[in-house]
């Protein structure tokens, strides 16, 4: 018989109907005890005694440097928040509150605006509370039935104001972040990271929080949850590990001049991770923490010094003298010259090009040198040929080439881009197409011009000169980013010698003094012209020469020269290679040359500064 | 083609669902605080238009063309699943499921839904040549492996509860075209086995039961010893298995059996919608007044627990009605798939009412707590584009073999 003769057909679609019928039945049977008989139990628990849940939040992941030093922690504290059942009987409460914690009309109604938001999850009024804030608001718990106190993990910074621009700092979530999409998941009151690492990885510090459930019967009075099982624990979130070094972070700290504007970086050439990064001024992340002062606060936020800014990654600079390796390594990679290379004209103190005489750092000249002796004794007549020979279009595509048009990749937020012509169609734009001659590329090839570079961007070009191969890591505190490598691009030979010449300036070139006996550092000085003051001051070296382990750099606004920041730098590196004990045993007499680039020549009469300067970050102003 | 060709019962039944749907879909979006389901209905009414258009479209196409249709729409089901494998992505509580296709980071729709009729379609076009009932494991082979790639692609994706309904679909086409009750049990065996594994006891019980059911039924004795093994290596593996599930499917799990183990995440879910349901009482709380609903207590209000919001406003009487409307579309479909003149629009249509029947019990079930959480739409109320298509498509091949049913001489009732 075919399955598809009558009979059997209806037999089946008789036992289907009664199938159907038996599953809607039995549903509407289990309907009927939940709403009929079971109604008045669950009416009860959804109108009198309505069920909240109130949020137990997640203590934020430890950050701790390489070793395990911790530098971001939590401390415990409490905090004080109100259940209410409309926004009226939230107004009342906070009334009789109010003389006990200190609050304003203003915070009532911010509060009841936050309570309408989110009305079944308590309001925190009171956050980081004291214990005697606390002791007597339980004195006073009858009076007020919403009340929930309960503990809240508090950010502690161990190291303070030495790790702030590397670590940031957290704050409470606003009510505009909460509607957007990257806070989607988070609870109202939470912290979240506002600067440095706690912001860049905010989403695996956080943690999940947990929750605790309550029933809020018909006086509003708050009684634990019958029935629904214990809480859910929150949980916390994952520990950060860093590259930093936390001894060195802290020397880097405490020699930086405190007066003194400018930022410190130390990073390992051949991974790209970061030993330390000090920006100075800095600032205590342990005041943003609970209720901050408004005075404190909105000091650092208005001060000239602008310490919030992080001089690392923030500020940009012109490169000056370090930018002469750039156009040395050009050079070498197109084969327009070799370490022993010399140009046409030596130098006798400037160079006359067309009509306008563009000056050397050294009055009487340094005479007929090769491209090594140029970098040792950073020779402006030199490079301005150097830069001549290659060419301003090659200049333009190699550094692009190298990364000078791009932000280094560092997990940090807020990194600023670094300014760089892109091609001679920015001349043209600026100037006008006929407006400009190939004169700009002299002030380029010493780094000056329209260039203006941060400091982890050099520090990054350094570290493929320090790298054993060549290639520079993305520059990295959580060794998981994957970026791709840049390589210089020159030979094995080429980057000896050009190291060769890097050391020569420490040994006896324009940092000589601030050499470190039994350690050879190799490293380049620069002085950056600042229109707006006293010029900034650059070094960027690294040690041993042979093998690099570690570069360093260091820019100080209003330092006047290069040389100044030298001995800083060696000494820091000095402490990473031979330990705590070498660093202060070095004594400095800083009697040095000063390289300090001339004063860059007005190509035209309107050429203007201003691309520079406007670029030069906050900090120079 | 003359209106009273049209069948009544089914429009009529479908009609009064579908406005009922959008009414409660409307009343889901009032809450207090606003919230991504207030403007919801109006995209709805929108969808529901589509489907309409949809199943007025497939209602001109004649079963022979769809039949010769079939193996395409079959194969374009299984691409767009693959693909979505490949280029998925998750969408709002679900973001972690790759369920959706987009094009150019726009989200056009969900290709499991419409994979269910290209399984329904190709299920058909392989019973409605068999001349006997498929009353061996071997001659079942061939359905199993129809329904059992799409069952395996979406559950890769991973939506375990869009899975299920395949394999509801392929039981229920099963039993239509004759295949032996007990057959069809030892088919299952597997998976109960799988089911019963989580406590030895109950997995040695039905170890013993099993055997008996094949000394009963006396199927072939390699068939037999397969499935026996069969199930044995289930309940060996079921550990293992429940290791490899992500920890919120473990949740849903656990949370079925025990709703209170995991109050805040999916046993939330079920309690909410419990106190939501049991306070509507015996007539509701009013349209637009449920409060669990306003205050947004109830966890996916629009999409999976939309009953909820029915059993709260409407109570006890709206349930009955609506679950009375369900039984009525139910029971047409049955009608005509069993007055179809031919055996593929007979297949098709009986394989409509099973994926239907699945949905409707799996999530009305769900919001009261007897069923899984699986996250699979209701019919007509949740809201959702592909499905509300899929389900008007069906509608409308009901249709067309209710229209051929008729002209060739059923007369109505």
């Amino acid at each position: 018989m075919s399955w598809h003769h009558p009979y059997s057909i209806a037999r089946r679609a008789a036992v289907t109907s009664r199938v159907v019928w038996l599953f809607l039945g039995l549903l509407a049977v289990v309907f009927f005890r939940v709403q009929v008989i079971g109604s008045s139990r669950y009416r009860l628990q959804s109108e009198e005694n309505r069920l909240r849940p109130i949020p137990i939040p997640a203590a934020r992941g430890l950050v701790t440097d390489r070793n395990g030093v911790v530098l971001a922690e939590n401390v415990p504290g409490y905090s004080v928040g109100l259940i209410a059942s409309s926004g009226d009987s939230l107004r009342a409460m906070l009334r009789r509150i109010a003389p006990v914690v200190g609050l304003d009309s203003s915070t009532f109604d911010m509060l009841v605006r936050r309570f309408r938001r989110r009305p079944y999850e308590p309001v925190v009024i009171a956050r980081d509370a004291p214990f005697s804030l606390v002791s007597s608001l339980e004195e006073r718990r009858m009076r007020i039935p919403g009340l929930v106190i309960q503990a809240e993990p508090k950010r502690r910074y161990p190291l303070g104001p030495s790790t702030a621009h590397v670590v940031g700092y957290v704050n409470e979530v606003t009510e505009r972040e909460l509607s957007s999409a990257k806070f989607a998941s988070v609870r109202a009151g939470a912290l979240v990271g506002r600067d440095g690492l706690e912001r860049q990885y905010d989403d695996e510090l956080r943690g999940e929080d947990g929750v605790r459930f309550v029933e809020v019967d018909a006086l509003g009075h708050t009684v634990p949850a019958a029935g629904v099982g214990s809480q859910l624990e929150p949980r916390q979130g994952a520990t950060l590990r860093t590259s930093l070094d936390a001894p060195l972070q802290q020397f880097v700290a405490s020699s930086f001049p405190a007066n003194m504007r400018g930022a410190v970086m130390a990073m390992d050439p051949r991974t790209g991770e970061l030993l330390a990064l000090y920006s100075s001024p800095s600032y205590d992340p342990n005041l943003f923490i609970g209720g901050a002062d408004p005075k404190v606060l909105n000091e650092l936020f208005t001060s000239d010094a602008h310490p919030l800014l992080d001089r690392a990654i923030q500020a940009r600079y012109p490169p000056a003298s370090p930018w002469k390796l750039v156009m040395a390594a050009m050079a070498i990679k197109r084969g327009v010259a070799n370490l022993n290379t010399h140009m046409p004209t030596p130098c006798r103190g400037g160079l006359q090009y067309y009509n306008r005489y563009f000056h050397c750092w050294k009055a009487d000249g340094h005479g007929d040198i090769s491209l090594a002796e140029a970098i040792k004794v950073s020779c402006d007549v030199y490079f301005y040929q150097l830069g001549l020979k290659l060419g301003l279009s090659n200049v333009l595509e190699d550094a692009t080439e190298m990364g000078f048009r791009q932000r280094s990749g560092i997990d940090l937020p807020a990194e600023a881009w670094p300014a760089f012509p892109p091609s001679t169609a920015y001349y043209d734009r600026l100037y006008g197409r006929r407006g400009w001659t190939q004169a700009v590329v002299l002030n380029l090839a010493i780094g000056q011009g329209e260039n203006a570079q941060t400091l982890v961007n050099m520090m990054r070009f350094y570290s493929m000169l320090a790298n054993e191969s060549g290639v520079a890591p993305t520059p990295t505190l959580v060794a998981n980013t994957s970026g791709a490598l840049r390589s210089l691009g020159v030979s094995d030979t080429a980057l000896a010698g050009l190291r060769e010449a890097l050391l020569a300036v420490v040994e006896q070139g324009t940092a000589a003094g601030s050499r470190v006996a039994g350690l050879k550092i190799g490293g380049k000085t620069g002085t950056a012209q600042n229109p707006h003051g006293p010029d900034h001051g650059w070094f960027i070296g690294f040690a041993p020469v042979d093998s690099p382990k570690v570069v360093v750099g260091g820019i100080m606004e209003f330092a006047r020269h290069g040389t100044a920041v030298a001995p800083l730098v060696t000494r820091i590196i000095s402490y990473y290679l031979l330990g705590p004990g070498a660093a202060r045993a070095t004594d400095y007499q800083l009697i040095l040359p000063d390289d300090s680039a001339p004063p860059p020549q007005l190509i035209l009469p309107d050429t203007s500064s201003a691309p520079i300067t406007a670029n030069a970050g906050p900090g120079t102003r | 083609m003359r209106a009273p060709e049209l069948d009544k019962p089914l429009l009529g039944t479908c009609g009064a669902l579908a406005l009922i749907g959008l009414a409660v879909l409307y009343s889901a979006g009032q809450t207090d605080v606003r919230t991504v389901a207030a403007d919801i209905w109006e995209r709805q009414a929108l969808w529901l238009l589509i489907g309409g258009i949809g199943a007025v479209l497939v209602y001109r196409i004649s079963p022979q063309l769809l039949e010769w249709a079939t193996p395409g729409i079959y194969a374009l089901g299984l691409l767009l699943l693959v693909a979505t494998l490949f280029f998925g992505t998750g969408a709002g509580t679900a973001a972690g499921n790759k369920s959706w296709i987009s094009v150019f980071g726009v989200r056009v729709g969900q290709p499991a839904e419409l994979a269910k009729l290209a399984t329904i379609l190709m299920l058909a076009r392989h019973t409605e040549g068999l001349r006997d009932p498929p009353n061996t494991l071997r001659a079942l082979f061939p359905a199993c492996v129809i329904a059992g790639i799409p069952t395996v692609l979406v559950a890769l994706q991973p939506d375990l509860g869009s899975a299920l309904v395949f394999i509801g679909i392929l039981f229920a086409v099963l039993f239509w075209v004759g295949t032996s009750p007990w057959l069809l049990l030892l088919l299952a065996s597997p998976i109960i086995s799988l089911l019963m594994a989580f406590s030895t006891p109950s997995w040695g019980i039905w170890i013993l039961l099993l055997t008996a059911v094949l000394i009963w039924v006396r199927p072939f004795v390699f068939e037999a010893v397969m499935i026996w093994l069969a199930n044995v290596l289930m309940g060996v593996v079921a550990l293992e298995l429940w290791r490899r599930l992500a920890p919120y499917q473990q949740n849903r799990l656990t949370s079925f059996l025990n709703p209170e183990s995991d109050p805040r995440a999916t046993g939330w879910h079920v309690i909410q919608s419990k106190v939501a349901i049991g306070s509507g009482g015996l007539l509701g709380k009013g349209f637009t007044e449920g409060t669990q609903k306003r205050l947004a207590f109830l966890p996916a209000q629009h999409t999976d627990f939309v009953y909820s919001v029915v059993g709260e406003e409407f109570g006890f009487l709206g349930v009955v009605v609506t679950l009375a409307l369900f039984a009525g579309l139910l029971m047409v479909l049955i009608r005509i798939a069993r007055r179809a003149t031919d055996p593929f629009s007979c297949v098709v249509v009986f394989g409509v009412m099973g994926m239907i029947f699945t949905h409707i019990v799996e999530n009305i079930g769900m919001t009261i707590g007897i069923m899984p959480i699986t996250g699979i739409p209701l019919p007509f109320f949740s809201y959702g584009g592909s499905f509300m298509l899929t389900v008007c498509m069906g509608i409308g091949m009901a249709l067309r073999a209710a229209r051929e049913g008729r002209l060739a001489g059923y007369s109505e009732l």
